[in-house]
């Protein structure tokens, strides 16, 4: 043991590290899990893909060659070994409709999505963390009435009409903001906005709550006891504290955010993701859908092992070992 | 005529606004804490001890809380402090302990970072300096190893150590009133007399004064020169320590007495060992009439059913709150 710990360089922590290894291992079964259900799930939706990708028009002779050359004649078993072998050599096949390659097409996707979950994200932590801490600070008052309330309007908003409201005042109407589509920083504000609301009202509600619970601790009345400003027994002392189920919220609804935001992505033309997976699934795109659902699986996994991460930075009774 | 006392607290009355009405949690409450004295205050859970604290440093949010009457420390009522004037009172003048160590103490910072950060607040001075200090204090409160100590978290602390930690930080600036809230009942019995011992030395080293706030009777006779009796927000009755112990003048203070055990009783036969009060706390919304103990009383009279007694002032310091004395 001791001539162990000389060589470890006294900076790194080999107890996060190897739970970082452990928590990497098992995503594999989860996965694997993913692309069962996937798989099968899929199978059961009604509908013949051989017969969308040939067309009303086709002869049963052009449908049953399509099916032929998408394996889909081969016993449903044989079709999943099929599919979980070229998985592990990170094939995922390519798109029916498309014939590019499935992680081409999701990789093509994937930045879009990122850009706009991030966005969105930083939006609600900028306005939802601050505006929790504000009505928590002075529960029963008029700016927490503000809050709560809007927080409730952003919850309950339905994201295609806001997305169209948005369109409608600050493209249509201001004309400040295109209404649709990708490739300047202009194009990102009203999507993530849309994206935001929503969000931004959850991680409010949550900071309130959890910000309130901190202040009624017995540490927060030592903290004043000690002379301290409130601002800095909200921020150092309460905080802290009120941050894990904070973290929690905001690492789930980043998850889901980069699972595609269908709704917002189709409102604006949006090429990412959500759109992806939706058009794919119009088409019975097998392929695709599967890929698609499979990366999204991914992200979210590692998204919560850095949720899981970032909980030990921020409460040190958390240990991994 | 004795000097001025370090905190003169004057009519005293504190109340919470609830949806069921107002609740008076200290009513007309009157005491002087002298310099480097320590001062008893005693009373069943919900007698107003620990609100009486918490309205010396205005720690209560109000609303709902209401605080009236006057709180002179050193001259200079503290409830017409301004609210920056009182944040530099609190911690460095006058400090506070609390009962739960484990609560009290915030999980997320490390201790050393809990005591210098009002070193760091009220002595103006820099971080490294601070955190000196409070190893130091660490060490006084004879923490094992304080260095090491210092860089890690409550939960990290064995509970006499969390009450340790917390009297270093409470001393960390010298204060000179210590309120001390109940501070040893969440510990262990041996370790609470580890923690009067250091509270005793520390008293005398710092030439602190001291509110020890407890229902612990023996800790009372261990520790305080003078005592006050609470029940329902009141003072009912005041005494030097020994003069109290050897004849309680207000029949709630001799039930108190009576429902504690003490080394060498002989039991009587026919006469129980340990007597308990009759009946239970009432409800603060609902406050009887007259003098509030009456309902409890083993020798009311009548007139403690209508009209509520005027503290009476006796020889030798003493005060009761009693018709049985007027």
């Amino acid at each position: 043991m001791l001539s162990c710990s000389r060589l470890v360089a006294p900076k790194i922590d080999w107890n996060m590290l190897r739970y970082v290894i452990k928590r990497l291992i098992s995503t594999l079964p989860v996965l694997i899990g993913i692309s069962f259900l996937l798989f099968f799930m899929l199978r059961m939706l009604p509908g013949d893909p051989a017969q969308v990708l040939a067309g009303q028009m086709a002869t049963p002779e052009e449908v049953q060659n399509i099916r032929h050359q998408l394996g889909l004649d081969r016993p449903i078993f044989t079709q999943y070994a099929l599919f979980l072998g070229r998985l592990v050599r990170f094939d995922l096949g390519r798109s029916a409709r498309t014939q590019n390659p499935v992680i081409e097409e999701v990789w093509a996707r994937l930045p879009n999505t990122i850009l706009l979950a991030v966005a969105a994200i930083i939006l609600a932590c900028l306005f939802g963390i601050p505006a929790g801490i504000l009505s928590a600070v002075r529960p029963y008052t008029w700016i927490d009435y503000l809050v709560t309330s809007m927080a409730l309007f952003g919850i309950s908003m339905p994201v295609f009409w806001l997305g169209l409201m948005l369109v409608v005042l600050f493209s249509v109407i201001l004309q400040w903001l295109p209404a649709g589509g990708t490739g300047t920083w202009k194009h990102v504000i009203l999507p993530s906005i849309t994206l935001a609301a929503f969000v931004v009202a959850f991680i409010a509600r949550m900071t309130r709550a959890s910000m309130m619970e901190a202040l009624a601790q017995d540490y927060t009345t030592t903290a004043r006891s000690k002379g301290l400003k409130e601002s800095v027994v909200v921020v150092k002392h309460a905080l802290k504290n009120a941050l894990i189920p904070i973290i929690t919220v905001v690492g789930l609804q980043f998850g889901l955010l980069l699972g595609g935001a269908v709704l917002t992505e189709t409102v604006f033309a949006w090429p990412g993701l959500g759109r992806l997976i939706v058009d794919s699934i119009l088409a019975r795109d097998y392929p695709v859908i599967q890929g698609a659902i499979l990366i999204f699986g991914l992200l979210y996994i590692l998204v919560n092992l850095m949720v899981d991460l970032v909980y030990a930075f921020v409460d040190p009774r958390i240990r991994y070992d | 005529m004795r000097p001025e006392p370090l905190l003169s607290i004057r009519n005293l009355r504190t109340r919470f606004k609830t949806y069921e009405g107002m609740v008076t949690a200290v009513d007309r409450l009157s005491l002087d804490v002298h310099r480097g004295e320590t001062l008893g205050v005693v009373g069943e859970s919900g007698c107003g001890k620990s609100v009486t604290a918490l309205s010396i440093l205005r720690l209560l949010p109000s609303p709902p809380a209401e605080i009236q009457g006057e709180i002179l420390f050193e001259g200079t009522n503290i409830l017409d402090l301004t609210p920056d004037r009182i944040r530099q009172i609190r911690g460095n003048a006058i400090s506070i302990i609390f009962q739960e160590p484990l609560t009290s103490l915030n999980p997320v910072l490390t201790i050393g970072e809990q005591i210098s950060e009002a070193i760091r607040l009220h002595q103006g001075v820099t971080r490294q300096e601070a955190w000196k200090r409070a190893v130091e204090m660490l060490e006084l409160v004879q923490i094992p190893s304080p260095d090491a100590r210092a860089h890690e978290y409550p939960h990290q602390l064995s509970g006499g150590m969390r009450q340790r930690a917390m009297i270093a930080m409470a001393l960390s600036c010298r204060p000179q009133l210590l309120l001390a809230d109940e501070p040893t009942t969440a510990l262990d019995v041996t370790i609470q007399a580890q923690i009067i011992d250091l509270m005793v030395r520390l008293k005398e080293e710092f030439r602190t004064s001291i509110v020890l706030i407890t229902h612990n009777l023996g800790l009372i006779a261990g520790m305080a020169r003078r005592v006050v009796v609470m029940y329902l927000g009141k003072m009912v009755e005041e005494a030097p320590v020994k003069d109290l112990f050897r004849e309680p003048l207000h029949p709630y203070t001799q039930g108190l007495l009576e429902s504690i055990p003490w080394i060498g009783q002989k039991l009587k036969t026919g006469k129980r060992l340990l007597r308990e009060i009759p009946g239970i706390v009432p409800n603060p919304l609902e406050m009887p009439e007259g003098c509030r103990f009456h309902p409890r009383c083993p020798r009311v009279m009548e007139v403690c059913r209508k009209e509520e007694p005027p503290l009476k002032e006796l020889n030798g310091g003493r005060k009761v709150l009693c018709w049985l004395w007027n």
